[in-house]
């Protein structure tokens, strides 16, 4: 079972604070929002992938079970 | 929940639900001398002025078959699950959505029904989509305006089809035409009969995310007509938590013919991944731009050729609408309208929106138009699109206005822009501005809620291909003479014409 | 020789009692929390961030401080309550103006009790109210700033000493500092709601400035603040220095 990133654009107010927790995977753009890098997350991140969801300040970070 | 006491007649004929299960699908033909053969199939009739009243649509197409009548009301259990009958004759039908998606409807049908089983389900509803707010676009409310009967048809099968009780039909509030049409038609059937779905009219806004699947529902919800996130997607949950089909006009109007003449005459025409009939509206330099109805499959050519010829020397053609995808006017000759023969050009029809850009236009400020024509009609909820659409049409502004300062404040809801952020307000100084357009349109591509700014994406992308050439001119020597010149991409406006003209009478196959 | 001062203890009726000690400190101790907690709040809306401190830094601050502020701050409840000299029921801690002692400044702590409650619950829950609920009850924070201060100076025995009138002032100036970086930054507001923000603050500052000498630092506060007239008869003389213990003035 694999875990996926996926911002909610709409929610997402450009904070931040994901890019800082979790560089591996999340780089922002030449605005502010995230640039996720896709694909599945491998155990070693998902600890901090889960923390940088839970760090966002409007919840737009999600960490979603499966295939999408 | 409070059991209702059976009602001892329907069940006992079998009702909806069952009858329908134990009957084959139905090739039943409703008109005793056949169903239409070639061209036109939903524009058969049409008025010149005015709308086909109910007596003239059913002396013209006959009655829905009996076996297809939507379920008895009062029933609980089978009659909640929907026809599973109507359900196989459109997925044999392979009848696709014609809101611009292309998606099958039978998918979409099941998704829903499937969705109503579930324990949180509830009972469906179904929401005709007559938003069009795509500029280009005139079909639906043309149908809607002419042959409202046809549309309303097609949606109460759908509700039958999903075991729906309520339609809420939503038309353009930009169309009085139409929405005096499909009240005049709604009040020509009367109230519903007892087992018949509810029917209402509202006027949705023409604002172009409106006409979004989610945006709709949340307007029709309550809410503002913007798009939601998805998932839940508004099959699973949609107006008031319940399962919702949101389905194009012109894909109901379908429906209501398939429904008299079955999937092998649907199939009699158009191509086997892209079946039936479709109405493009077709605008630009061209002698009868309008409405059409043709077979998917048929050439361009022959569809300017039915508007008259063109009456100007072409340069493009956008096709799918302000969102979608330039070809090379040299392509027109050789390009069949139907999405697998347009798919090597990175093309699809879209919403049968084909505009036609002369040669005496300048291509760049046409685009620059519709870029930021794009930008203005952005939700605003997701950054990447309100600052990247914006960028995009500030470059391509500089290019046909020379250097003048673009750039938004970013003060939507305090947020901010990096320092170090370009947006659109760097100068290009002489440079060639394609790189920086191919990077913004990679960069908004897919970052929305909805494909708003994919669609803008894709035109920029076609545009850098198919324009190249007057791109770097710009890039090199500013504004061109052409670029004064007023748009030649306005709202077009529907040719009313007699049906058999504005069909294509002879379908060519490419 | 004087007799020697009544030992400490915990549940002593008269004098001064270990809870007593506790209550005005912890009150103390939140209320700077409180006051760090507003400033990180105005610095993580306003995106501040260095290299050293990245932005989940200020933001983890911002909520870590003020859940310890609300430690403190029902350490200094509990603590008022146990403390058996003045007759403060838990009631009194959530409803505003029911104790007996000091009723009017007393509820203030109250009002600023719940304020601080409705602000933490919905950040905590903040998935399930919704963002829209969330900064509704967070503007909140701006009433619950000012009641805290003013529950301090009228309440408190410790208001005539050196080292709460200096603490408030302190807690006063990053306060009126943050409201000046909130209303002069990027703060989406029309022109007029910023100046009414500002206005506010000054006239909360020169307001509380007037007040005071007349009010908690005047003569015959314990009594005039609605301190029970049983208690008032242990008050020393007024105008004792800071390291006397001191009921009131």
């Amino acid at each position: 079972m694999s875990h996926h990133l996926r911002v909610n654009p709409i929610a997402c107010e450009a904070h931040g604070l994901c890019a800082e927790l979790l560089p591996e995977r999340i780089s922002l753009d030449e605005w502010g929002y995230p640039l996720l890098d896709g694909g599945p997350l491998p155990p070693e991140l998902l600890t901090h992938a889960r923390r940088a969801a839970l760090a966002c300040p409007t919840f737009a970070l999600l960490v979603e079970r499966g295939e999408d | 929940m409070r059991r209702r006491r059976a009602r001892p007649t329907e069940d006992a004929l079998g009702g909806y639900g069952s009858l329908a299960e134990r009957s084959p699908v139905p090739t039943v033909l409703a008109r005793p001398d056949g169903p239409p053969a070639g061209l036109p199939r939903l524009l058969a009739g049409i008025p010149a002025r005015g709308a086909l009243s109910l007596g003239a649509h059913l002396d013209l197409h006959g009655a829905l078959p009996p076996v297809l009548d939507p379920p008895s009301r009062g029933r609980r259990g089978s009659s909640g699950r929907g026809s599973s009958a109507l359900l196989d004759l459109v997925e044999a039908s392979g009848l696709r959505g014609r809101g611009g998606a292309s998606f099958p409807l039978a998918t979409k049908l099941r998704a829903v029904v499937g969705a109503s089983r579930s324990p949180l389900g509830g009972r469906p509803v179904v929401v005709v989509n007559g938003a069009e707010g795509e500029p280009a676009s005139a079909k639906d409310r043309t149908l809607l305006r002419s042959l409202p009967h046809l549309v309303l048809d097609g949606a109460l099968l759908a509700a039958a089809a999903v075991g729906a009780h309520e339609v809420l039909l939503g038309v353009c509030e930009s169309s009085p035409a139409a929405l005096d049409a499909c009240a005049l038609a709604l009040a020509e059937r009367g109230a519903p009969h007892r087992g018949e779905p509810s029917v209402q009219l509202v006027a949705v806004p023409s604002r172009y995310v409106a006409g979004q699947e989610s945006a709709l529902v949340s307007f029709f919800g309550g809410g503002s007509p913007l798009p939601t996130f998805t998932p839940p997607r508004p099959s699973a949950r949609g107006v008031r938590g319940r399962p919702t089909l949101v389905s194009n006009v012109e894909t109901l109007a379908h429906l209501a013919l398939l429904a008299r003449y079955g999937s092998d005459w649907f199939r009699e025409l158009g191509t086997p991944a892209q079946p039936g009939s479709a109405l493009v509206t077709l605008s630009g330099p061209v002698a009868f731009p309008g409405v059409y109805e043709l077979e998917y499959g048929s050439p361009l050519l022959a569809l300017l050729d039915a508007a008259g010829g063109a009456t100007a020397p072409l340069r493009a053609v956008l096709l799918g609408g302000y969102a979608g995808t330039w070809l090379d006017a040299s392509l027109l000759r050789g390009v069949a309208l139907s999405d697998e023969h347009l798919a090597p050009h990175g093309a699809t029809l879209g919403a049968g929106v084909v505009v036609l850009l002369s040669a005496d236009a300048c291509p760049v400020a046409e685009v620059a138009s519709l870029v930021r024509w794009l930008a203005s009609e952005s939700a605003r909820q997701c950054g990447p699109c309100v600052f990247g659409l914006d960028a995009l049409a500030s470059v391509f502004e500089q290019l046909v206005l020379g250097d003048a300062p673009g750039g938004l404040a970013s003060q939507r809801r305090g947020v901010r822009v990096r320092r170090d952020a370009s947006g659109g307000a760097a100068t290009l100084d002489g440079r060639d501005a394609t790189p920086r357009l191919a990077g913004l349109a990679a960069l908004v591509n897919g970052r929305g809620a909805c494909s708003h700014p994919d669609g803008a994406a894709r035109l920029v992308a076609s545009a850098l291909n198919v324009f190249a050439d007057e791109l770097a001119a710009h890039s090199h020597n500013g504004p061109c003479a052409a670029c004064a010149r007023p748009s030649e991409l306005p709202r077009p406006r529907v040719a009313r014409r007699d049906s058999s003209e504005r069909s294509l009478a002879s379908p060519l196959r490419g | 020789m004087t007799p020697p001062p009544p030992p400490l203890s915990p549940l002593a009726t008269v004098g001064p009692s270990l809870a007593w000690y506790l209550t005005r400190s912890t009150g103390a101790v939140a209320l700077l929390l409180l006051t760090l907690a507003v400033a990180l709040g105005v610095a993580d809306v306003q995106r501040w961030s260095s290299p050293r401190w990245p932005r989940f830094v200020v933001d983890g601050l911002h909520r870590s401080i003020s859940l310890l502020a609300l430690v403190f701050l029902v350490l200094h409840i509990l603590t008022a309550v146990l403390d058996t000299f003045a007759p403060i029921s838990p009631l009194a801690a959530f409803v505003p103006f029911v104790s007996s002692y000091r009723p009017f400044w007393l509820g203030l702590g109250a009002v600023a009790f719940d304020l601080l409650l409705a602000v933490i619950l919905t950040s905590l829950l903040r998935a399930r109210v919704g963002a829209r609920v969330w900064r509704a009850a967070h503007w909140l924070v701006y009433a619950c700033w000012p009641v805290a201060l003013l529950h301090a100076l009228g309440t408190g025995s410790d208001v005539r000493s050196d080292w709460l009138l200096v603490l408030s002032a302190v807690c006063l100036a990053v306060v009126f500092a943050a409201v000046l970086v909130r209303t002069l930054g990027s703060w989406a507001a029309p022109a007029r709601v910023r100046g009414l923000a500002l206005g506010g603050c000054a006239a909360f500052t020169v307001g509380l400035v007037l007040w005071l000498p007349s009010g908690p630092l005047g003569s015959g506060w314990a009594r005039r603040s609605g301190t029970p007239t049983s208690l008032l008869g242990h008050s020393s003389a007024a105008g004792t220095s800071s390291s006397r213990i001191v009921v009131g003035p």
